[in-house]
Order: C-alpha cells, then sequence, then structure tokens
C-alpha cells in the first residue's frame, strides 16, 4: 500500500503528520512520533510575544531598582549569557534535525511585521525544511476593516518569504468573509501550503471567581467538519498544498479528509488524549481500510470527495444547511 | 607595551588583582566592599582563572568572622588567599588578624575602609574600622585612589609573601570603591612577574602539612610568651624596605613609581599636610595650584601607615617644613590625638632626639580631622588647613569640613577657592533610581574614557530609600589625570531627568555662569518657562544658563521604553556636549547598549536603539526670556506645623543641605526623635487607592496589608463627620461591634508609593464592572490636594479604643493604630506589613531590637524615621545595635524589663503601708492577657504614682522611674534571614534557648536583601542569587525545625498573603507565649523578581505549592495534645507554578536549563519530603511520659 503524498514539495511517507503542540518540546516525544510513523513534524511554535516578552521580561527584573540604592547596585548576579526563548528554540530544531530523519517544520507565531520575523531565516539556518507562518490575530479594533486584516496575512507571508528559501505554508483560522479568495492571494504572494484551520482556544469564565481564564479544551472528531468543508471547496482551486488540521482523531477522520483534498492530516489532541503511540494504528487502520476498499494508493484517495469531484456539490454550499435542519425533523 | 585602559571603580581594580593571585577567597557581604566579593564569586563562577592557570575556590561564609577563619585555615596550610571587608566586618575578623600576624603568615585582607558604627551606623567611608586594626600586626597599606586601588593591591600581595607580615589593603569607601576612573590595568605578565615564586615555596614549605607536621597555636606561659611574642621583630623592621622593593619593581614594570610616603609641592615649603587615602588627592591637587600661585606648601601621603618607618617618613619632608598639619580620617575621644598625628609627633620627635632628621628644629605639629563618614574634603578645605598652619598659635585638634559651634576647633573652608582645571568639563545629573540613569553614566564614563583621549570620571550619590529614590552622578572629564576626588560643586551641566525634582532641590546651585541645563520636561518647549518654580528662573537668567528640553517619556513610550529614559537622556547629553561628533557619539551609545543590554536579548538592544534614534528630533533649546515671572513657588520642606526639630534639622536634611548644619542641632548620644517620616511628604506615587465604599465589606485586608501605613481604617461617631471636608468618604459600619458608628478608608496621598500590594489583595470585585475593586489605582496628581485634607481630617478622627478592639481578627486589628508608617522600604515590601503588624498589636509596650538589613534601613536611615508614638506619647521604643547580635541585645531589653518588673514589684510590696493592701496585690497580681488587662494595669500604676508623689522615702524614689515595667512590655527582636540563619544565628540559638519572654520575628526574604541579594542559608534550592550565580546547590534551613526541637519554644512559619488570619493569630499566641517565641515570615522581596504588586498571591502561591507549609508549635500544648500544627493543606500543583513566577529561580532555566531542571527535581522532593515530615510531627504528642 503506496501511503505517500507530497506536501510543499517535501516527500512524506504518509500523511499523517502531529502538528504544532507543546508534545514537540520535549526531544524524546519527537523521536517517538518518529517512531511511530509520523511522516513529518511541525514544532511547537515560537510565539512573537515570547520573543519579545521574555527579553523584556528579564531585562526589566534584572535592571530594576539596580543603581538605585546605595547598598545594592544590583539585586542578581549577572548570569552572562542567557538562552532567551528564540536561542532555546532554535537550538531545539538542531537537536530534533540530529535526532530524526523525517521532515522538520518549524512554527512562527504572530500577528505583525516586526523584528521577530527574521528568525524565520534563523529557523532556516537552524535546519528547519519548512517553515509554518501562525496568524493567531484577533481583530478587536472597530476600525480596522477585514480587508486590513487580509493585508496583515499577506505582508507577513511576503515579509517571511523575502527571507528564507524553504517552503512556507501558512495555518489560518476559519474567520475569512471569502476563504477561497484569501487562499487564492496567499497563494499569489507564495505560500506553499494552507493549514486548515487553526483552532482559536476560547477564553473561559470561572464564575465563582469571576475571573476570566484560559480553558483549552482538546477537539474532537465533530472539529474536523470544518476543515473538511473548506478543504472539499478548496481542492483544486489552489495549487498550494492543504494541511488538515482539527479533529482528526481516527483513522476514518483522516480518510475523509484525504477524500476532500487534503495532502497531509494533522493531529494533535488525539495523540494528547492516547498518546503518541496512537499515530501508528491510526496508520496501520488507514492502510487496511484503504485496502479493504482497493484503493492502491493515498494518490488514488485524495481529493476523491472534493467538491469538484463529488457527486453533489452543493452539499459543501448552503443547501447543505438546509438538509442538515430538514434532517434534524 | 601601552597598558590596557579600563575604565572601572575601586572595588573592581582591587579584586582583579586580589582574584589573580589568590587560590582561596573567603567572602561575606558588607557594604560598600561587598562588590569585591560579588566579582570573584562571579569570574569564578564562569571559570575565570588566575595567573597561574587555576580557579580560585571561593567561598561564601556566615560572617566576616567565618570568613577570616577559613582564612586564617587556608593560608596556614599554605594556600595563597585574600578576603575583603569594610567597618564591622574588619573588627570581626580582629581576633583572627591577631593570630595571622602572630603567625607571621602573609595573607591579604582589602578593605574599602568604612566608619565603624557608634552613635549611629554609617555605610560611608573613613578610617576608623582601619585604625582599629593598628595593634593586630598587620601591614596597613592605603590606596588613594582608583589606579593605587588596583597597583597597592598588587603591591599588598607581593610584600606579603617577601616579608611574612600579612596586609590589610585599604581605600576609602564609596569615595574610591565605587568611584569609576579611567586607569591602567595590570596584565597578567606583569602580576606574575611580581610575585616571588621562591617566597611562595617557602609560604607552602612552612605550611601545616601531616607529610611535614608541625604545631602551631601552643598555650603559652608567663616564663616565655613575651620573648615568643618579640621574635617577630625582624619581620617588622624589614617590612618597609621590602615592600619600598615591591614597590620599585612595580615602577619598573608599569611605569607607575610608588614611595612609602610621597612628597607633592614645593621644595622649599614651610606649611605641609600630612594624610592619607582619597583626601590626599583633593590635597594633591590643592597643593599643586597653590605652588602653581608661589605658595610654599607641599603634602605628604601616606601609603605605608604600618609598619611605620621613621626615617622614610622624615626624609619625605622638606627641610624647610616649619609647620605640619596631620589630617585624620577617624575619631579616637579622649585621645591625646588621632593616630596619624601621634605617629607623626612621635617619629619627628624620635628622629630630632636621634639626630637622625633632615632639620634641626622640630617642626609645629598640629592634627585634625576630616572626612568621617564620607564628609565631604576639597581642595577648599586644604586650602582652610594651610591658612590655619600660617597662623602663630594654628588649632591643634581641629576638624575641617564642618562647622563645630560646640568645641569651636573647627576650620573653615575658604569657599571662593578653586583648584580645579578650567578644562576639566564637569556634569551632574539627577535621576530616578528606576530611570537607569546611573547605568547610562556609567557607559557614559566608559564611552569617554575609552574611546578619547580624555581622562574621565564617575561618582554617585544614592539614596537611603528604597522607594521613589534619587540618584545624583557626578562626571568629569578632561585632558588631565583628575585628582579631584569629591563631589561636583561647580558645575557646567546639569540635568534633570524628572521634573518633580525641581520642587525638591535646588539643582542650580553649583551651576557656574553660562552653564547648560538640560530638563526632562512632560511640557512643550513653548509652555516649560512659566510652569519653572520662579526660583529656578531667577537662577538660569541670573547665571546666564542654557536651557534644553527634552519630552523623554513620549520618546520612551514610542520605543518601549517604559519609564528607562536613560540612553535617552545620555543620547542628549552627548548631542549637547559635542565630546564625540554627532554620528560617532550615537554609535557609541548604541554600541554600550548592546554591550549592556546584548545578553538578554536582541529586543531589548533594538528598543535602546530606537529611543537613541528618536531623541534628538524631541532635543530642543528653549529662549530664556529676560524676567522671571512664574507664579510657581517651591512649597516648604516640611509643613509648618512640624515640630522644631523637624525644621531646624530634619528639613535641612530632605533638602540636601544637611553638610551645613553644625555640631549644636544634633544630639549627643545618637538619640533621634520619633515619628518623623510623616513630615517627609515624598509624593512618589503615580498613582494611589481610591476607595469605593458602595461594594467595599470593610474587611480590613488592605489596610493589614499595605507596606507603607498608607491605607487606614477607622470608626467614629457620626456627629465627628460634621467638620469633614466635602470630598471626605463615610459609610454605616458593618457589623454589630461599632452598631449605629460610621466606616471610613482613607488613602495618605503623599505617603503612598502606588504599589497597589492593596488593590490586588481587595477581595471585592464590582458586580457591574469585575474589573473593579473596592479600592482602585488611581492618578495620584489631580487628587493630591483633596485628598491631602481628607487625611488631614481622617488623622484628627479619634483612635480605636484598644480595650474594645477585636484584636484577633484581621478587621479589628486594623482599627489599631499603626505605629511604623511611610518608611523608606521599596514599593510592595513584603517585610513591613509584618513590622507594623507588631506596633499595631504590641506597640504602646513593646520595644524593639532590630538586627542592622533592611529593616534597621527603612526604619531608622535618617533623614527621617517611621517609629511612631500615639496620642498618650507610647511608642515602640526602637535601637539597632549591630548584625550578628541582634538576639543578645534584644535579650538584654528582657532582662531589663524583668528586672524593673521584679524590682518594682519587691518595692510594692515595702510600700503596701503606704499603697494599700489592695492596690498592691492587683499590681503585682494582674495577669495582663488582654487589652482590657493592660488598661487596668496602666490605672493602676498611675494611681500608684499617684499615691506615691512627693514621697522621699528611698523606696518611693527607687520605685518611681521604673513603677511604669509593673506593665507587661513586649520585646521584639527584628531581623532579617542574614542576620537569624547566619551572621546572628549562634545569638538567636542561645537567646531561644534562654526561656525568656522574647519574640524574634525574621523577616525571611532569603537573601540577604539590603546588600543586594546575596545568598544565605535561608535561600532555597534552585533560586539564583548572588555567590549562587548557578542556582543554591542545597536545601534551605530549616530554622523551624531547630527552633522546635528545644520543645521550650513558640515556633511559627507564617505568610501573610496566604492566611492572614493565621498570620495575626501567631503573632498573638507568640507574644502571649512567656517564653521565647519565634516567628519566620515569608516576606516577598525585590530580589526574588517579581511584580512587586502581586507579592501577596506570590506568598500564598508558595504555601499551596507546599513550599511554605505554614505552622505554629506551642509548647504550652504539650502533654495535652500534639503541639505542632500544620496550619496549610498539603501540596497542590508542582512546585514549578510557584517558583516559575520568580526571575530568581527562572534566570537559571535561560542560563543553565539542565541544572535548573534537576534542581527543580530536588527542591519539589524537599517540599514533598517536609511536607510528610510535618504532617508526621503534628501527630506526635513530644511527651516524656511513658
Amino acid at each position: 500500500m503506496d501511503l505517500s503524498t507530497t506536501y510543499m514539495g517535501l516527500k512524506l511517507k504518509n500523511p499523517l503528520v502531529p502538528s504544532s503542540s507543546p508534545l514537540m518540546a520535549k526531544l524524546d516525544s519527537v523521536r517517538a512520533m518518529e517512531d511511530a510513523g509520523a511522516a513529518a513534524v511541525v514544532l511547537h511554535s515560537l510565539f512573537e510575544e515570547q520573543i519579545r516578552h521574555e527579553q523584556n521580561e528579564l531585562d526589566h527584573y534584572l535592571s530594576r531598582n539596580a543603581e538605585s540604592y546605595q547598598e545594592a547596585m544590583t539585586y542578581f548576579p549577572d548570569l552572562g549569557h542567557y538562552k532567551l526563548g528564540p536561542d532555546e528554540y532554535l537550538e531545539h530544531i538542531r537537536k530534533v534535525k540530529a535526532a530524526v530523519k523525517i521532515p522538520v517544520i518549524a512554527s512562527l507565531n504572530g500577528v505583525t511585521t516586526g523584528g521577530w520575523i527574521e528568525y524565520a531565516k534563523k529557523m532556516e539556518a537552524a535546519g528547519a525544511d519548512a517553515l509554518e507562518l501562525n496568524v493567531y490575530f484577533i481583530a478587536t479594533d472597530v476600525a480596522e476593516t477585514g480587508a486590513k486584516v487580509e493585508e496583515r496575512y499577506l505582508d507577513i507571508l511576503k515579509a517571511v518569504k523575502k527571507t528564507v528559501k524553504i517552503p512556507v505554508a501558512m495555518k489560518l483560522g476559519p474567520f475569512f468573509s471569502s476563504i477561497p479568495n484569501m487562499a487564492v492571494r496567499l497563494q499569489e504572494a507564495g505560500v506553499a501550503g494552507l493549514v486548515l484551520f487553526n483552532r482559536f482556544y476560547q477564553p473561559d469564565i470561572d464564575l465563582e471567581a469571576r475571573e476570566v481564564v484560559p480553558n483549552v479544551i482538546l477537539s474532537n472528531s465533530s472539529s474536523s467538519r470544518l476543515p473538511m468543508r473548506w478543504i472539499a471547496i478548496l481542492f483544486g482551486k489552489v495549487k498550494c498544498s492543504l494541511g488538515a488540521s482539527s479533529g482528526i482523531h481516527t483513522f476514518e477522520d483522516a480518510i475523509k479528509l484525504l477524500m476532500v483534498g487534503a495532502d497531509i492530516t494533522m493531529m494533535t489532541s488525539a495523540l494528547m488524549k492516547h498518546g503518541v503511540w496512537h499515530l501508528a494504528s491510526v496508520r496501520e487502520a488507514m492502510g487496511a481500510w484503504l485496502e479493504k476498499h482497493e484503493y492502491q494508493s493515498v494518490a488514488e484517495l485524495k481529493g476523491s470527495l472534493s467538491q469538484r469531484s463529488c457527486a453533489e456539490p452543493a452539499v459543501f454550499e448552503r443547501a447543505n444547511y438546509m438538509k442538515a435542519l430538514a434532517s434534524l425533523g | 607595551m601601552q597598558a590596557k585602559k579600563v575604565t572601572i571603580d575601586g572595588n573592581e581594580a582591587a579584586a582583579h588583582v586580589a582574584y589573580r593571585v589568590s587560590e582561596v577567597i573567603a567572602i561575606y557581604p558588607i557594604t560598600p566592599s561587598s562588590n569585591m566579593g560579588e566579582w570573584a564569586d562571579a569570574w569564578a563562577a564562569d571559570g575565570q582563572k588566575n595567573v597561574w592557570g587555576t580557579v580560585p575556590a571561593v567561598v561564601e561564609m556566615q560572617s566576616e568572622g567565618g570568613a577570616a577563619g577559613a582564612i586564617h585555615g587556608a593560608v596556614t596550610t599554605g594556600a595563597l588567599c585574600a578576603t575583603f571587608t569594610a567597618s564591622q566586618g574588619l573588627l570581626l575578623m580582629i581576633p583572627n588578624m591577631f593570630k595571622i600576624a602572630g603567625e607571621l603568615t602573609p595573607c591579604c585582607l582589602h578593605v574599602s575602609a568604612r566608619a565603624v558604627a557608634t552613635h549611629a551606623l554609617s555605610i560611608f567611608g573613613d578610617h576608623s574600622d582601619v585604625m582599629a586594626t593598628r595593634g593586630t600586626g598587620f601591614a596597613l597599606l592605603a590606596s588613594n585612589s582608583v589606579q593605587e586601588a588596583m597597583d597597592m593591591a598588587l603591591v599588598a600581595h607581593a610584600a606579603t609573601l617577601e616579608s611574612r607580615v600579612p596586609f590589610l589593603h585599604f581605600f576609602d569607601g564609596f569615595r574610591t570603591s565605587h568611584e569609576v576612573l579611567k586607569i591602567d590595568s595590570l596584565d597578567d605578565d606583569v602580576i606574575r612577574k611580581m610575585i616571588n615564586m621562591d617566597a611562595v615555596s617557602a609560604h607552602r614549605a612552612r605550611a601545616l602539612s601531616p607529610d611535614h607536621p608541625t604545631i602551631k597555636g601552643t598555650a603559652q606561659n608567663p616564663d616565655v610568651f613575651f620573648q615568643a611574642r618579640e621574635t617577630v621583630n625582624p619581620w617588622y623592621q624589614k617590612g618597609p624596605a621590602a615592600v619600598q622593593a615591591t614597590m620599585d619593581k612595580l615602577g619598573e614594570l608599569c611605569g607607575r613609581h610608588y614611595r612609602l610616603f610621597e612628597y607633592v609641592g614645593a621644595a622649599d615649603a614651610e606649611r605641609v599636610i600630612v594624610m592619607m587615602g582619597s583626601g590626599a588627592e583633593a590635597a594633591h591637587e590643592a597643593v599643586d595650584y597653590l605652588t602653581k600661585k608661589g605658595e610654599k606648601v607641599g603634602l605628604v601621603k601616606v601609603r605605608l601607615y604600618r609598619p611605620f618607618s621613621v626615617a622614610d617618613f622624615v626624609h619625605a619632608l622638606p627641610k624647610s617644613v616649619k609647620s605640619i598639619a596631620v589630617l585624620d580620617r577617624t575619631k579616637e575621644p579622649g585621645a591625646l590625638g588621632e593616630p596619624l598625628y601621634l605617629d607623626v609627633v612621635t617619629a619627628l620627635n624620635e628622629s630630632l632626639a636621634a639626630g637622625a632628621g633632615p632639620f634641626k628644629q622640630m617642626p609645629r605639629v598640629v592634627g585634625g580631622r576630616y572626612g568621617l563618614a564620607s564628609k565631604e574634603f576639597r581642595p577648599a578645605m586644604v586650602k582652610g588647613v594651610f591658612d590655619e598652619l600660617k597662623a602663630d598659635k594654628p588649632k591643634n585638634h581641629f576638624v575641617v569640613g564642618i562647622v563645630d559651634d560646640v568645641t569651636r576647633n573647627d576650620i573653615a573652608e575658604d569657599l571662593h577657592f578653586d583648584a580645579e582645571s578650567p578644562k576639566v568639563f564637569r556634569g551632574l545629573f539627577y535621576g530616578l533610581g528606576s530611570d537607569g540613569t546611573v547605568g547610562a553614566n556609567k557607559n557614559s564614563i566608559k564611552i569617554i574614557g575609552e574611546e578619547t583621549d580624555n581622562h574621565a570620571q564617575g561618582y554617585f550619590v544614592y539614596d537611603s530609600k528604597k522607594a521613589g529614590t534619587i540618584t545624583v552622578s557626578h562626571l568629569r572629564f578632561g585632558p588631565d589625570p583628575i585628582r579631584s576626588t569629591y563631589l561636583v560643586n561647580r558645575a557646567n551641566f546639569i540635568a534633570c531627568h524628572q521634573w518633580t525634582f525641581l520642587e525638591r532641590y535646588d539643582m542650580l546651585e553649583p551651576a557656574v555662569k553660562g552653564a547648560v541645563f538640560l530638563l526632562n520636561s512632560p511640557y512643550a518647549k513653548d509652555e516649560i518657562w512659566d510652569q519653572l518654580p520662579i526660583e529656578v528662573q531667577q537662577q538660569i537668567i541670573d547665571k546666564d544658563i542654557k536651557l534644553w528640553t527634552i519630552d523623554a517619556p513620549v520618546v520612551a513610550q514610542k520605543t518601549g521604553m517604559g519609564r528607562r529614559i536613560n540612553t535617552i537622556m545620555q543620547t542628549c547629553f552627548f548631542a549637547i556636549s559635542n565630546i564625540l561628533p554627532k554620528d560617532e557619539a550615537i554609535q557609541r551609545i548604541k554600541d554600550a547598549a548592546k554591550k549592556t543590554y546584548g545578553a538578554r536579548g536582541d529586543e531589548v538592544v533594538k528598543k535602546n536603539w530606537a529611543a537613541i534614534d528618536l531623541t534628538l528630533a524631541h532635543l530642543h533649546q528653549v529662549k530664556v526670556p529676560a524676567k522671571a515671572t512664574s507664579t510657581v513657588k517651591r512649597p516648604p520642606v516640611v509643613a509648618k506645623e512640624a515640630p522644631e526639630f523637624v525644621q531646624k534639622v530634619t528639613a535641612e536634611i530632605i533638602k540636601g543641605k544637611g553638610d551645613k548644619l553644625p555640631v549644636s542641632v544634633f544630639p549627643a548620644d545618637g538619640t533621634f526623635p520619633l515619628a518623623t517620616t510623616q513630615w517627609e511628604k515624598r509624593n512618589i506615587a503615580l498613582e494611589i487607592p481610591v476607595w469605593d465604599p458602595e461594594i467595599c465589606i470593610q474587611c480590613g485586608k488592605c489596610v493589614l496589608v499595605c507596606p507603607h501605613a498608607s491605607i487606614r481604617q477607622k470608626v467614629f461617631e457620626p456627629a465627628l463627620l460634621k467638620n469633614a471636608p466635602p470630598t471626605f468618604k463615610a459609610v454605616d459600619f458593618k457589623g454589630k461591634e461599632y452598631d449605629g458608628w460610621k466606616y471610613t478608608l482613607q488613602t495618605a496621598p503623599e505617603d503612598c508609593t502606588g504599589c497597589g500590594l492593596c488593590v490586588d489583595y481587595c477581595p471585592v470585585k464590582s458586580k457591574t464592572e469585575a474589573r473593579l475593586k473596592a479600592i482602585n489605582m488611581t492618578p495620584q496628581l489631580p487628587l493630591r490636594e483633596t485628598e491631602r485634607k481628607n487625611y488631614a481630617f481622617f488623622l484628627g478622627l479619634p483612635e480605636a479604643d484598644r480595650k474594645t478592639a477585636k484584636v484577633d481578627t484581621i478587621k479589628g486589628s486594623q482599627f489599631l493604630q499603626p505605629l511604623f508608617e511611610y518608611s523608606g522600604a521599596c514599593e510592595g515590601c513584603g517585610e513591613t506589613p509584618y513590622v507594623k503588624l507588631v506596633s499595631q498589636l504590641f506597640g504602646d509596650r513593646a520595644l524593639v531590637a532590630n538586627a542592622t538589613g533592611c529593616s534597621s534601613i527603612y526604619g531608622a536611615n535618617l533623614p527621617t524615621t517611621p517609629w511612631a508614638v500615639n496620642k498618650d506619647g507610647r511608642g515602640p521604643a526602637w535601637s539597632n545595635s549591630l548584625f550578628e547580635d541582634n538576639a543578645e541585645f534584644g535579650l538584654g531589653f528582657r532582662l531589663t524589663c524583668d528586672k524593673f518588673k521584679e524590682q518594682a514589684e519587691e518595692l510594692v510590696r515595702k510600700l503596701e503601708a503606704k499603697v494599700g493592701g489592695e492596690l498592691v496585690k492587683s499590681l503585682v497580681g494582674a495577669t495582663q492577657k488582654s487589652e482590657a488587662d493592660i488598661y487596668e494595669q496602666r490605672q493602676r500604676v498611675e494611681a500608684l504614682k499617684g499615691k506615691l508623689k512627693g514621697d522621699k522615702s528611698p523606696e518611693a524614689q527607687l520605685l518611681l522611674p521604673i513603677a511604669d515595667y509593673l506593665v507587661k512590655k513586649s520585646v521584639w527582636i527584628i531581623g532579617g534571614d542574614g542576620w537569624a540563619y547566619d551572621i546572628g544565628y549562634g545569638g538567636l540559638d542561645h537567646v531561644i534557648a534562654s526561656g525568656r519572654d522574647v519574640n524574634l520575628l525574621v523577616l525571611d526574604t532569603e537573601v540577604y536583601s539590603n546588600t543586594g541579594g546575596q545568598m544565605s542559608k535561608a535561600t532555597p534550592r534552585g533560586a539564583v542569587a548572588k555567590f549562587a550565580a548557578a542556582g543554591k546547590p542545597l536545601a534551605k534551613k530549616d530554622l523551624a525545625l531547630l527552633a522546635m526541637s528545644y520543645g521550650s519554644v513558640y515556633v511559627a512559619r507564617v505568610a501573610m498573603g496566604a492566611n492572614d488570619a493565621h498570620t495575626i493569630k501567631s503573632f498573638l499566641e507568640a507574644e502571649a507565649f512567656p517564653g521565647p517565641s519565634i516567628i519566620i515570615a515569608y516576606s516577598h522581596c525585590i530580589a526574588h523578581g517579581i511584580n512587586m504588586t502581586n507579592g501577596m498571591q506570590q506568598q500564598k502561591a508558595a504555601v499551596t505549592s507546599g513550599y511554605w507549609p505554614l505552622m505554629r508549635y506551642n509548647p504550652e500544648l504539650q502533654g495535652t495534645e500534639a503541639p505542632m500544627k500544620l496550619d496549610s493543606k498539603p501540596p497542590k500543583g508542582p512546585l514549578s507554578e510557584y517558583v516559575y513566577n520568580e526571575t530568581r529561580y527562572k534566570m537559571l532555566t535561560k542560563a543553565d536549563p539542565e541544572r535548573a531542571k534537576m534542581l527543580l527535581d530536588q527542591a519539589q522532593e524537599d517540599v514533598n519530603a517536609r511536607f510528610k515530615m510535618y504532617e508526621q510531627l503534628q501527630t506526635l504528642s513530644f511527651t516524656g511520659k511513658r
């Protein structure tokens, strides 16, 4: 069974790619992913805030009250050298590259075209095979138009593309007025792959404390419906690679996403729930299913139920909504 | 080869050499020498090697006594050693110094000389510490400048090996230790050549070793001790020659030639000054100036003071000398004169008697004191002394530099005398501690020193307060070497980095005609003039001052610099002063920023660079009108209601005019008035808490945690509101205790530091807008006037009745008047809420013994004192003895109280006939357990006094002065962990074992906070501290467990932010326990690297994580129930959730992640294991009964 696929020009032995998550911060777990059959890995993100704030925070506390009181010129020894977020991250890329044979995709997460962009180049130099840009932008300014927000994505992509030669993917959120239009414009700006979608973690409220609190909820299979629709719509309309992300837990989920046109299927929640070794069982089951259904390869499967190829293209559109409601009866 | 130029301070200069020629270095922090130890430790942590290719072993000890002991052991066993200290620390080394010298063992101490505490502590420079070691047999070698601090350090290390006499090398604390100067560095090659390796081998050969054993430290009897003591004489006789030879060798190697006694001045001088230390440089400057004018004056700089070479001294003097003034930087009350003076007189007499001197007639010799505790010593004072020497009968035993209107033995300085070269640039920079001014100025000095041919000097005057601090940088540079070892007093450039200073300080007084004044202003250049106080306007006009302005906060805001305006102001300085071409200057400032901040990441560098680039567009010269027209006037320094002493003395000190106060205004014995912080309105808060009475639940928590007693609550009868200011807020009291009364919560707007701890700790949230609490931070300036009036009204409302207040609750206890207020502690200090609580609960009958450290500094550093009194004139009686003896000092208080009480009771009984049996019985038998009991006993004592009034019997005369001791006194022994865990632990241990009723409060910040965060035995595993740069590898000492081991000591471990009720309960129980009590109080600290606003949250995290288990051990429970109570829950969540909120832990994850992880894992084990052990302990009955 030929499970291989191509993503942003990278030849992958299968379409199973663990997506960017804190699991990637540990070298051992990346190794385990490779052993479990991962075709590539997307490392955890280096955040723009991390680059900026970590440095500023360290500087703030090391400088605070220094040189101001007669008995204490400083309050900390100067350790001289610090492996701050970016350095640590770059070192991690080098370590991961040395430890595994599969392609390693670095992830850069930010919302401006500020100085942090230059880390793209450093990631490339550290050995990353490709780059995933995660623009985690929540518009809160009433004066900022949708067009401006879209410009922001394009500007960041262009800025990064200028500095690196490795392929660059962009991980998008689902909240664009026209995802196909956005996808095409990103493609024109040089994107090599689109990852659909970024699950924006929604804050929660602690009722007793009356505080807004972060509350990460892992996805479940139903979350994969969103990327399923949009990959189905985009397949054939864009030339760049399509990565499916959100809600892929089982081999069934993965196969469905491949059917609508994904080049790779990405996982995090399932691995956090079941452990890294879950990958192996998904891969095995995927192979078995393909065999059972007499598919020769993943390539054959890919896009077979995309909007372009399916029997009823309208199911991915508004008509589907009417049907869905009717089915509730 | 040309020597490398470096721009460093005296401490670094001395430490550079000491480190490179030592194998073992023992250290202990003490101002102003701490930095030498810090350098040594940092270099060792960085793996830097000495000149023989090995990294010296650097070890921190528990005290200077410990450091001296360790050094004694190390030199005895043949190592090459150094230590660093000053003042009290040097005194603690004296016993070992006698031993080391008595055993003729090569050894070096480097001392940044500092005043010894007498009537007061002073951290500043003079020779009283060094002079106290004269009898030890150590050679005493003085350095007068930063260059000499490096050179003489090497001479000392080389000469001690040559001579076998141990050396104390000293230079003036702060003036030299902290002065930054461009000097020639000594490279390893020169250092290596200076050390005689044969002498090193001989030292090794003499060492104690089981391979060729000897015995030292015998005990000797009257028959031989004396003779054996005299055996060392030849080494002392040869000592000076050995030192001169060493100096000559240094001269050959590096071109700087030194003499044991260095003469400068006219060859035919008739008037000569003899002195040593940094003042000699100012004198040198004066002598150069005067001799150029044709005056026959000269100066002998004493370098090697011990062993004193009479021959070298007298031959250093010109034959023509007629009169000599010997200046000592120390005071020996009751002596014939100060030490150098006496030695000079003796030397001259002896050489005249022996016919060995260069002159036939004894010159007239007078002695005087100058410069105690870094008192300024300027050429104008030198001129004053030379002028005095012209008199027929010049004053002897004089003082110079102060006005002594009591003894009238002062010599006035010549105020018009200016010996400084006009080629010297002299700048003054007034900055806020938090804005980074000093750091930037140090960089400027380095840039000028290292990038131009100029000589450059920087000296920095810091604040004695810890919050809202002001710094003044004194910068000089010019084409010639700079000997001006005094503050800039004639400035041609003055920069004010903070607008509010205009109201508080007369910054333009030292400005020369045509000077530049650079002002950081919130006003546009066209608006500035009208906003200046009229006094400032007039000075600008009169002195033809060029006014420049910059809106630095705007530039800082735009570039993400926050409050740090340092590089912005630095750029302005370079732009206006034209020291370097503009582009080059900017490049150098950028390079300096990169060097300073580069290790902390590119972002930090970039924002500094952005600020530098944006600055010049915001820098403007202001056109100065011809007339002063401002309606703004400088406000009075203290309110007109302030008492006379505050008006006359305190206000002058606050203004920065303390130098001008004469001797007569000061108390003769160090006794100062209390409660004076209330007059020093510092207005340092940008925002203050404002009360929302509608949602407040009146819990009193904000009042409890306020570190500065700047938010207070009261209850009062509604009728008292009649004269309240219109904006004064009060609502009905919620609760039964004061039913029908009004409740108010009021901020002291001008005393609040704006830390926000109260708001963070407030448990209430607005129902309609969750971000709002019952108090909310609000900009201070618009509220200042109204809230000032409200606070004055508030203070006038009656204080709570102590008899009825529910002192065992948060709310009730917080109605008690704080008798510790508005201290100079850091914003958000974690210690002061505990100290304040003691003052509230027990203040009106408390004696406080306070160990040296943060709490003694914010507790009693002039100008003002935060310990206060109540309306009856009662309040905590406070004193600081030393760092190491605090427990013993406090025990002494207890012994007096107990003795007086016992004696008073004996006398009362004797006077029963007069006093009456009932009163005697109640006076002697009073339990005094509650505030009401205390009140009643006070009433009885008053009745007793009334009955004894006019009684002339010996018993009554003895009783009356001590009758008040019949009222229970509460003795508190307060200090930090440096005292309790390290230097004072022996005494603490003895005192808690004494059985006496004392209460020890350990303010545990887990480092030596006051001296800048050095490791103590309270420092936890994994935390980074100075002397533990790689993260402390061992766990914190469990002081509570050690104290519990006696079984007779009340022990509590508290953290106010985690459980405030537990804290109050523990304090009350500790005080009530009739034996020794110790409370170990978690005190968050700036040295932890946290947001101080969230300090109480962090205390909670410490407890929740299990790191800081709350507990009490009450011996009174023994036999009935388990005396130990574990008062907090088992660890919840990983330790990392607590520790990684703090820079002290987190920085190790950035510097050495693997080690950080290892130490975290071990620390987590510590937490788990200790909690388990405590759980078991709390089930044990600790009873010996079978």
